[in-house]
Parts: C-alpha cells; structure tokens; sequence
C-alpha cells in the first residue's frame, strides 16, 4: 500500500485510484518471462505438427515422412507441412525410426537418473556426516568435495575424458592394477558411454547434494541423540533410527532437484560422447540438440521438448504436492 | 556433574566409538582425495612440456615443470583479448565476461524491483502475477533452446520491427553477447528470493517510513535494502557462476564471434591437430576454470551458502 496522505474529496472516497506503479516496476520480468518461457512453450506444442525438413532431399515432402495417418484428403484440409499429431503417434509406434529413437532416449534417461540419482545423494549424505564434526583441516575437506559443483562441466568431462583414454588413462590404469583388463575405451563403447556420464555426473553432483544435508543435519536437536546414547543405542541404530528419518524433508527436497537436475545435465555428453551414432548413449535433451540442429528434423525435435516439458512439469508439481503433504503431516 | 555432563556429550552424537574416531578421520581424508585427484592430477598435466604424450608409464612426474602447455594453447585459441589497432580483439574470457557483467547487471535490477513489487504492494492480480513468473522455475530455459533460438534470430526483425532488407548483417542479434544473456533478464528465482528477503524487513519500520513521506524508491533504497544485502549477493554470486560454466545456450546463439570461455574449450578439444596432447588440453580446461576456482577458495563460506539458495532454481 503506497499510502500518499492526500486529501480527497467524498466522492472519490468511494472509488479507489487504480495504482499503477506495481505494474510498471513488474514489466521489465513480466516482458521477459513472457517472451524467453511463456510464448516459446506454447510454441513448441504448436510446432511439434509441423513437418520441415531441410537437410534431407529425400524427406521434403510430408508424404515422404513414413508416418501413419497423412493421406491426401487431410493434407488438403490442414495445408501443406502440417501433420497433426503423426510424430507423437510415430514415437509410440513400435517399428518406426521416430519410435525407435525416442525409446531408446528414453530409456537412457531412465538409466541417467536411476544410475546418478540414488548414488550421489547416498554419497552426499556419507559427505555431510563425515564433513559435519570436528577434526583439523576439516574445511579442507569441504573444499575438495564441494568444488566440483564450481567447476565447468566442460572443463569436468575434459578431465574425465582424459582419465577414460584407452592404455595410460587413470581409471583403465586403476582396472588393470586390480588385475582387470576388460574394455578399454569407455567413451567410445556405446555400452559404457553411459556410464561414463553418470561417474562424471555423481562426481560432480555429490558436493553439490553434500550441503542441503549439511544444513539439514545443523538443524537436527542434540538432546534426541543424548537421549539415544543414553538408551545404548550405537551410531548406527542413531543413524538409521534418529538422524535418516529426520532428514526426509531434505531428502526429499533433493531428491527432486537431483531427478529434475539430471534431465538437464547435457554439457558432458557434448564433450565426450559427441562421436558416437546419434540415440546410442543420448540422453533427451541432448538428443533434442541433435535432431534440431544436426539432423534438423524440425518437428520431432519439437515433439520430443514437448515430452520433456510434460515431464519436467509433472516432477515440479509432484514436488509442490509432496512438500504441501509432508507440511499437513507434520 | 560438570565433567559427567561434558563426558557424556563427547560420547554420544555422533561420535561412533566402535571404529574410533582415526578411522572415520582417514576416510574422510581418503574421499576428499579421491574427489580432488582430477583437479589435482589437471594442474600437474598442464605444466608439463606439449609435447609429452604420456606414453609412459609415469603418470604424476614429469621431467621438468614448464608453461609451454599455457603458452601454445592460448596461442592456437584466441582465450585473451590482444591490443589491436586501438581495441581489444574478440576473446573467449571478454566474450565470457560480457555475457555474464550484462545478466547480472540487468538481473540485479529486475530482481530487486520485482522482489519489492510482490512484497510491498497489495494490488489487483498480484497472486496471478506471480505465478505467472514462477512458470520460469517449472519450464526452465535450457530446454525451450529451440523456440528462443528462432525468437533471437528474429528479434530485430519481428520485435523491433526493422525491415528484412536492413538486417542480416547489422541488426541480429544472433552472435553477439546480448543475445546469450536476454532470456534471463527475468528471473523467476531470483524475484522469489528477493521477496523472501523483503518479506523479512519489519513492516514497523516500513511504515515509520510511509508516515515520513518517504517516495516507493526512497523506501527501496533505505528500508528494504540495507537488511537485504546479503540475499542480493547470494544471488548474484550464483548467477555468475551459473553463466560463466553455460554451454548449451551459448552453443544456440553463437557461432563465431562472440563464443564464450566453454565453448572455447569445447571447439578446443575437438581441434584436430590437437589430437591426445593433454597437457594442452588440461591447461585449456584450467585457463577455464580457475578465475571462479579461485574466488570460490577466497569465498568459500559465501560460495556454499548462496548455493544452498540456489536448490530453488
């Protein structure tokens, strides 16, 4: 309430002035939220029917595009490129390229997630307990967990990239000191590049995860432990009976950041899977990139960030509904 | 009782007495070894002569320590400016630098002008308003790539209207600087956090203000800013280390000109008559990295709280 004391008349007592400040200080955001989320969102799902194809000369008719559901009469009806819902409908076919990518992204995706995810916050909780006491050169120890996170992940996958060369590189030479001369090249093996991202990930990820629970664990009450060990409990019955469960708040919380997080991590795939056949290791983003800007497929790449949109979408509500929960619980 | 009470808090929390209190240490120093051996083994790497290939078995000690690797990447990469002619050339680090100086500065304004907005003001639409700019935090930037990049593309034409026959060279904004910081000129995060923040000044002190005739800037500037410092550097910390590690927008917007620091390394790495020199590619990844790596060893405990911020984003 800007409240200017002026004086008014009685007449105007009745009718408020419209205050207009608010909103001209707001405009600046609201022109750009608007312009860089809003509109392009709508956008993408308006795109995803669109059929353009540059880069093929054997694809520069929509009926070359072997998608069911386009035949003469609704080409007449929609104009020229316009294929309607085709590309969704290919994705879920089970014998076309379209389907056939976006199944494996997917299930990529899928393996991201689950391969970093659960690691990294297990890793970051033992980090945070470790970190979290008192000893010399403890902050030392911070640093060297928590740096990753400044660090570029260009810069991170360039320094993976080199410990995963085939013969002198750090990680092959650790394998063969422990006596194991499996497969050499990670990054270029299509069943390992995967992987590869995710050690590069839970690396870099781990420190980040390591200070919600540093928080978390400065907010924990001492006397519920003092109790504890005066019942005899060990450190771990007041591990895994005391502090787990009073983190859960954290944990949830990073839980979804973490998966939410993950389908945006891109940077190192660009760096060290960049020579592989396109879909072998590609995460969904990553393979957006490629059909946009490589493949040029117009409208499937469009159609693939209308999946991630929905995706994305459905993490941040449940995480809204989630937390809401936990609070009516509490 | 004194000394009972002092025992008995040395025995509990979290202290586990079956391993002792060495072994615990140990794996602490063990794992925070094992996280630095990249950096660590980076930095020796890069000071190595370019033209080891490391084909020996040695892997930590090289024959001699040298800035031979520095000196050769940054001459086949433009990574600094160079004085030519009466003005700075192009360069990875001013491209970088720009990008970043640019959203923040812009951000710093919006952030702080919208936090106040949705703090101080009661006005029609204010809880649609808002979450309408908190649709950012549900569909971040990175993955609407495809539309902005058609959007900045146009900009010139569409949005400000200059004719297709004038435009290619002089008026895109594709390539340039401003181009890679416009779509965060609002920040959804930021606003919320400056609102928090504002939220917390006294609403006495607020209106001791209003009552001495203080105008809605006057309020801003002496009021709700001076508690609100550090909220405002948290985020502006993590703003800039968000932007100078950006890669894939960047990737969208730029081809040539005004590529920043991570895309420099990324064209670097896949150099062909680079090949497998790492102790070239290692000092291009620390001519990267270091500056924030840096700042972030001086500023250590700021740097681990404004992330703790940054969980939001």
């Amino acid at each position: 309430m800007t409240s200017s004391a002026s004086v008014r008349t009685r007449w105007q007592m009745r009718r408020p002035r419209i205050q207009w400040l608010p909103y001209v200080l707001l405009l600046p955001t609201l022109y750009f939220v608007f312009l860089f989320t809003v509109y392009p969102t709508f956008k993408v799902l308006r795109d995803s029917r669109i059929y353009y194809h540059p880069s093929r000369p054997d694809r520069q008719m929509v009926t070359d595009l072997k998608l069911p559901g386009i035949d003469e009469a609704t080409r007449s009806i929609r104009g020229p490129n316009n294929v309607g819902l085709a590309y969704f409908r290919a994705m879920v076919e089970p014998d076309s390229p379209e389907g056939e990518t976006f199944r494996q992204v997917i299930g990529n995706s899928a393996l991201y997630v689950v391969g970093t995810v659960p690691i990294s916050m297990i890793l970051a909780l033992l980090f945070a307990l470790l970190v979290n006491r008192k000893m010399r050169g403890v902050g030392i120890a911070r640093l060297a967990l928590f740096y990753p996170t400044v660090l570029p992940m260009v810069s991170a996958a360039t320094i993976w990239l080199f410990f995963f060369t085939p013969d002198y590189g750090l990680w092959n030479q650790l394998f063969k000191f422990f006596g194991y001369g499996g497969p050499q090249n990670w990054v270029i093996n299509p069943k390992l590049a995967l992987w590869s991202l995710i050690i590069v990930a839970i690396w870099k990820n781990a420190g980040y995860f390591m200070i919600f629970y540093l928080a978390g664990l400065q907010g924990l009450p001492e006397d519920v432990y003092e109790a504890a060990a005066l019942d005899g409990a060990n450190w771990f019955t007041q591990l895994t009976r005391i502090t787990v469960p009073l983190l859960r708040r954290t944990t949830l919380f990073v839980s979804v950041i973490a998966i939410i997080g993950a389908f945006q991590q891109v940077e190192h795939a660009l760096v060290m899977t960049y020579e592989l056949v396109s879909g072998e290791a590609d995460l969904l983003l990553y393979e957006i990139y490629q059909q946009r800007f490589i493949q040029q497929d117009y409208g499937f790449a469009n159609s693939l960030t209308v999946v991630m949109i929905a995706i994305l979408f459905a993490l941040t509500l449940a995480n809204v509904f989630l937390t809401e929960r936990q609070e009516y619980a509490n | 009782m004194q000394t009972e009470r002092a025992a008995l808090n040395a025995s509990a929390a979290r202290q586990p007495r079956s391993w002792g209190v060495w072994g615990i240490n140990l794996l602490t120093v063990t794992l925070a070894l094992v996280w630095a051996i990249p950096i660590l083994w980076a930095t020796i790497v890069s000071f190595r002569p370019p033209s080891d290939n490391l084909g020996r078995g040695d892997v930590w000690f090289a024959d001699r320590l040298t800035l031979d690797s520095y000196e050769k990447a940054t001459s086949l990469a433009p990574f600094f400016p160079k004085w030519e002619d009466g003005h700075l050339t192009n360069s990875y680090y001013t491209n970088t630098i720009e990008f970043t100086a640019l959203t923040l500065a812009v951000q710093l304004v919006t952030v702080t002008l919208g936090g106040f907005v949705f703090a101080h003001f009661e006005f029609f639409g204010k809880r649609f308003l808002f979450a309408f700019i908190l649709l950012q935090m549900m569909i971040p930037t990175a993955i609407l790539l495809v539309p902005n990049f058609v959007t900045i593309r146009e900009f010139s034409t569409v949005y400000l209207g200059i004719p297709k026959a004038l435009y290619y060279k002089e008026f895109s904004l594709y390539d340039t600087p401003l181009a890679m910081a416009m779509p965060y000129f609002g920040s959804a995060f930021g606003t919320f956090l400056m609102r928090q923040a504002f939220l917390g000044v006294p609403r006495d002190l607020v209106d001791a203000g209003v009552v001495d005739g203080c105008r809605w800037y006057h309020l801003l500037r002496h009021v709700y800013l001076p508690p609100s410092w550090p909220s405002l550097i948290a985020f502006g910390m993590v703003t800039v280390s968000f932007h100078w590690n950006e890669l894939l927008w960047p990737l969208v917007v730029t081809s040539d000109k005004a590529r920043p620091l991570t895309m420099g390394l990324l064209r670097f790495t896949q150099l062909t008559d680079i090949g497998a020199q790492w102790s070239l590619m290692m000092a291009a990844t620390l001519i990267i990295a270091a500056p924030l790596l840096l700042l972030f060893i001086i500023f250590q405990r700021q740097f681990i709280s404004s992330f703790l911020h940054s969980g939001l984003k």
